[in-house]
């Protein structure tokens, strides 16, 4: 794999893709992500997106945001859809009915479209080989239509469907593991990222658009108005998620783990510290956040030492 | 391949034909009793006798998604699915027509669970009825092969750009071996060049497909749909004349047998209509004046070669292959009787319901459909429909 790395400003590609003046709400480090992700990907690009605020917030007919080919078709669908645009490429290429170029063909879609109603299209397309990378925005909810919880929700947070009452912590259920299920499916490259660490975003990009086959990368993607703290305050949450291991950053190449940032011990912060300015864990008591803490060590050291054994 | 003509099971004609039309992208899930079109078509690729993706999905929803995405880079597409499979991918079905983007589907028609069946009707076609594709009709193998490429034709040509569904009778079709005459290649090639999408997705000239809509604008879409499929009929019209000059093979919107002086006729859609014919050659033998009038393109409906055909007729004897619970008929009477209200000359409609989940509906059925259906008519008993053959 050629080095890609991204590590000053100005290596970074200058050229913007998503144009300004869409729609996202102050803020919104998704959007951010998006704009970092075509950075990397540049103009030779394909994109399938999900239905959800990414792809409302981009494309009012008769205006787009889109600087590249992209193309919406449902909430459930992005990685089938990609993955027919790769198909169909890759077969007039190979039949010589349009020139033969290295394209980047990547679906999108919020933590909803990928852990939930789109999960079985996901697996199918990751499992069938297609040369596409699957990008999933996790801001943690259904944004889109109001904050309601997913399987991407984390323990404890209050949403519009896991509320928080006098008989309920909120969602009670755990985060489900969508990157561990992406390395299950033995593809070639699986990596997390964030858009407040952008140069470790970028050079894993490059690197899923790099690797022939299926590449997952899973970003979590701050969103203020969901998480209910303020818009200024985005950046600082992205570095609190990773910082207290809430959300480590790493990737799997053919299976081999790597720990891409580990907080100094400066830098290590308790969960406590990421968790407490935000709205929707507002109503945690210290018993739970102790409880919390336990699980995130304990998957932490557990994701070290898998990164170890290599 | 070189013209000729062999015995082959249907299914495997339109498989061979899909080879035939350099298909680019194959994207289905198996389901009874489209199955044997998908085995060959994968056979095929496998083989190597046509270079193609063959996307084996994980759901028709899937099937759906993937035939949309290879359609908006400008691949030529086929999937094929029936009942079940047609009803999981029914949300992209309305997209794909939605957004324009060409392909092309056998959909082999089979009844909807629950009970579950595998056995054929019309109630998976009907379900989608309003979706915005192009439906057509066939009674037989060759008709079957035929479409398969004036489908491809329709569906591509830049005025119509639209998704095209080839309705076959499940297993009364699909499964049967009838004489098929194979056009060359050569032939198949002047007909149906390359396809060469305006605007398909490509990083050389960057789109946005499939923008969200405010009310503001989703009427002026919704329009914009329905004049798309409306003018599409001309071109559907054209690509049938320019297969006919070629093989000598004809296919009209409307089709009709012995009907010029026909008091009255019975109306079918599909494989039914073969049947009709010969129970209708026994009647005239005997001095009845009925004809067939079989209805070959379902969307957009074609409303003026319709009403062509039978205004002046005095009964129209309408067999229906599936019902429209609640409604006030089959969706084919019911389509038809709103095409003839207060018409001059309009015949009056009785409308039977036949053939429900396969239950054969013979020659001395069609017969029985035919007489008692007359006498209904003759006696003013035309609301709603009679399921024919229901057990007391
Ligand atoms: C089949 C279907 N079910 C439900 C919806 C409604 N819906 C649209 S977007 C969305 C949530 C999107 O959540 P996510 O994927 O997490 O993206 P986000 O908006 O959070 O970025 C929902 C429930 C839909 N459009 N289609
Ligand atoms: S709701 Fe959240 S994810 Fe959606 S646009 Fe607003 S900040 Fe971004
Ligand atoms: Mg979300």
């Amino acid at each position: 794999m050629a080095k890609t790395s991204v590590s000053s400003p100005k290596n970074v590609e200058r050229a913007e893709y998503f144009a300004p003046g869409h729609r996202a709400c102050q803020g919104c480090a998704e959007v951010l992500a998006v704009r970092l992700v075509l950075k990397a990907l540049g103009k030779d690009t394909i994109v399938a997106m999900a239905t959800g605020c990414m792809e409302i917030i981009s494309s009012p007919l008769p205006l787009t945001s889109w600087r590249i080919p992209w193309i919406h078709n449902a909430f459930e669908n992005p990685a089938a859809v990609i993955s027919g645009c790769e198909a169909g490429m890759k077969a007039m290429m190979r039949k010589g009915k349009m020139p033969a170029k290295k394209i980047n063909f990547v679906g999108m879609g919020g933590d909803g479209a990928t852990a939930d109603i789109g999960f079985g299209s996901l697996s199918g397309a990751l499992e069938r080989g297609h040369d596409m990378i699957y990008v999933c925005y996790d801001n943690e909810a259904y944004m889109n239509t109001g904050i309601q919880r997913s399987s991407s929700t984390p323990y404890g947070a209050s949403t519009t469907t896991s509320p928080a009452g006098k008989k309920s912590i909120g969602q009670r259920t755990q985060k489900k593991n969508m990157v561990e299920i992406a390395v299950a499916h033995g593809i070639p490259y699986v990596a997390t990222a964030c858009p407040s660490f952008p140069f470790d975003l970028l050079d894993k990009i490059k690197k899923a658009s790099e690797t022939p086959g299926p590449a997952y990368v899973h970003i979590l993607s701050v969103c203020p108005t969901g998480w209910r703290i303020q818009p200024s305050d985005a950046i600082r949450y992205g570095r609190l998620a990773v910082n207290s291991c809430s959300f480590p950053l790493y990737e799997v190449v053919n299976g081999k783990y790597r720990v891409t940032y580990k907080p100094s011990d400066k830098k290590l912060i308790p969960v406590s510290e990421y968790l407490s300015g935000q709205g929707r864990f507002r109503h945690l008591t210290d018993k739970d956040i102790e409880q919390i803490q336990a699980a995130t060590t304990r998957q932490y050291e557990r994701l070290l030492k898998l990164s170890e054994e290599e | 391949m070189g013209k000729v003509r062999k015995g082959v099971e249907v299914s495997i004609a339109i498989a061979d034909a899909v080879a035939q039309a350099d298909v680019d992208v194959i994207a289905a899930y198996p389901i009874t009793p489209q199955t044997h079109i998908v085995e060959h078509l994968s056979e095929i690729v496998a083989d190597g006798e046509l270079d193609a993706e063959y996307v084996p999905v994980d759901s028709e929803h899937s099937a759906m998604s993937v035939c949309c995405g290879s359609a908006a880079v400008g691949a030529r597409t086929f999937t094929s699915t029936s009942s079940q499979g047609l009803a999981l991918m029914s949300e992209i079905f309305f997209i794909a027509a939605a957004m324009r983007l060409p392909m092309v589907m056998a959909l082999a028609n089979r009844s909807l669970s629950s009970p579950l069946s595998i056995w054929n009707d019309h109630s998976d076609v009907m379900m989608v009825r309003d979706a915005g594709w192009i439906c057509i009709f066939v009674e037989n193998g060759q008709e079957t092969y035929d479409n398969i490429f004036c489908a491809f034709r329709m569906s591509e040509d830049p005025e119509v750009m639209l998704p095209v569904a080839v309705n076959l009778d499940g297993f009364i079709l699909t499964h049967m071996i009838e004489p098929v005459e194979y056009e060359d290649d050569d032939l198949i090639r002047r007909y149906l060049p390359e396809f060469k999408m305006k605007n398909a997705l490509h990083p050389d000239h960057p789109v946005s497909m499939g923008c969200f809509g405010m009310p503001e604008i989703y009427t002026e879409a919704q329009m914009n749909r329905e004049m798309g499929v409306r003018n599409s009929y001309p071109h559907i019209v054209k690509a049938w004349e320019e297969w006919g000059r070629l093989t000598g093979r004809h296919y009209r919107p409307v089709e009709t047998y012995r009907t010029d002086d026909a008091e009255y006729c019975i109306v079918t859609m599909g494989s039914y209509g073969e049947t009709a014919m010969e129970v209708v050659d026994a009647l005239r033998a005997e001095g009845e004046k009925v004809g067939v009038v079989k209805i070959r393109l379902w969307r957009p409906f074609p409303l003026d070669e319709f009403r062509a055909a039978v205004l002046g007729k005095k009964h129209l004897i309408v067999v229906d292959r599936a019902i429209t619970f609640g409604g006030q008929g089959g969706p084919v009477a019911t389509e038809l009787r709103s095409a003839l209200y207060k018409r001059d000359g309009a015949p009056t409609i009785v409308n039977y319901v036949a053939g429900l989940a396969g239950r054969d509906v013979s020659r001395k059925d069609f017969r029985s459909i035919i007489t008692e259906g007359r006498k209904k008519a003759e006696a003013g008993d035309t609301e709603g429909f009679t399921l024919y053959g229901l057990r007391g």
